[in-house]
């Protein structure tokens, strides 16, 4: 990414007037954008793997009751993989529906508030995803 | 009209009546494609995953509260609408996915012939409803 974001703006440099340190930081006009998207892939690449491990997961602990699935979070890598999932999926989650208001909110104090509104939902959603898995991987 | 922009969307017929013109992309005069109908779909599945980590998040939370707690989660779970919720849940997965891995591969600069992509997306298709049903075989075996 870096390497052709660098290369773009390389050959932009004999055409436009930019300063070395704008092309250093290849971040653009808008400067920020690149990471958004980024950040996206990288998560989309991470959930592959996950996701299918939680759906194998999911039909191993169909039925079974609290105490067995404390049990399948206390060992380490279950408990591992499933903070890794949280986190790369709310990421993710948030990251899309971000596109999404921006595509359908015109209004920019109502996209605004709707974005803020999200993020927080995402946050306290991720936050009692984390502490739920980590208070079950630490129980006895 | 309250936008200034609004102004350039009405339009007179030939014999002088006021019209609105429509809004791009026209989507009231395309014929759906499978391009455009599976990119409408990756944002429907991935809003529904969104609204299915509701049920991920109270599931964990049940969990980490009570057994009496998640005796109720799972009790809704395994109701009706339960059922009806996890199927959707499980093929928007799927479907989110494997159209994601044919997105990685766009990114990568592959697949962009029009024979190309017009495959993917029907094995994308396809390969959704496989999966879904082939879990589902699996989960009502085990279960």
């Amino acid at each position: 990414m870096t390497e052709s974001a660098l290369g773009q703006s390389g050959t932009h440099s004999r055409r436009v007037m930019r300063s070395s340190l704008a092309l250093a930081r290849g971040l653009g006009a808008a400067h920020s954008g690149v990471t958004h998207w980024w950040v996206q892939r990288l998560t989309a690449v991470a959930l592959v793997p996950l996701s299918l491990w939680f759906i194998v997961a999911m039909l191993h602990l169909l039925g079974a009751g609290q105490p067995e699935v404390a049990r399948w979070l206390q060992h380490p890598i279950n408990a591992v993989l499933l903070l890794c999932l949280i986190l790369a999926s709310f990421q993710h989650m948030q990251l899309g529906l971000q596109v999404i208001i921006e595509d359908y909110v015109h209004n920019k104090l109502t996209q605004l508030a709707t974005l803020l509104v999200m993020k927080a939902i995402t946050l306290l959603l991720a936050l009692s995803a984390i502490i739920a898995a980590l208070k079950l991987a630490f129980s006895q | 009209m309250d936008d200034i922009r609004e102004a350039l969307m009405l339009g007179r017929q030939s014999d002088g009546k006021p019209v609105r013109r429509p809004l791009s992309p026209h989507l009231q005069v395309y014929r759906p494609q499978i391009t455009s109908v599976l990119s409408i779909m990756h944002r429907f599945s991935g809003m529904a995953l969104a609204a299915g980590t509701l049920l991920l998040v109270a599931w964990l939370v049940a969990a980490a509260s009570s057994p009496a707690a998640f005796a109720r989660v799972q009790g809704f779970i395994a109701s009706p609408i339960g059922w009806l919720l996890l199927f959707g849940w499980t093929a928007a997965l799927y479907f989110h996915l494997l159209n994601g891995i044919r997105h990685l591969a766009w990114d990568l600069g592959c697949g962009f012939e029009k024979p190309e992509y017009h495959r993917s997306g029907w094995m994308v298709v396809i390969a959704t409803a496989v999966l879904t049903v082939l879990t589902w075989i699996v989960g009502l075996a085990i279960w």
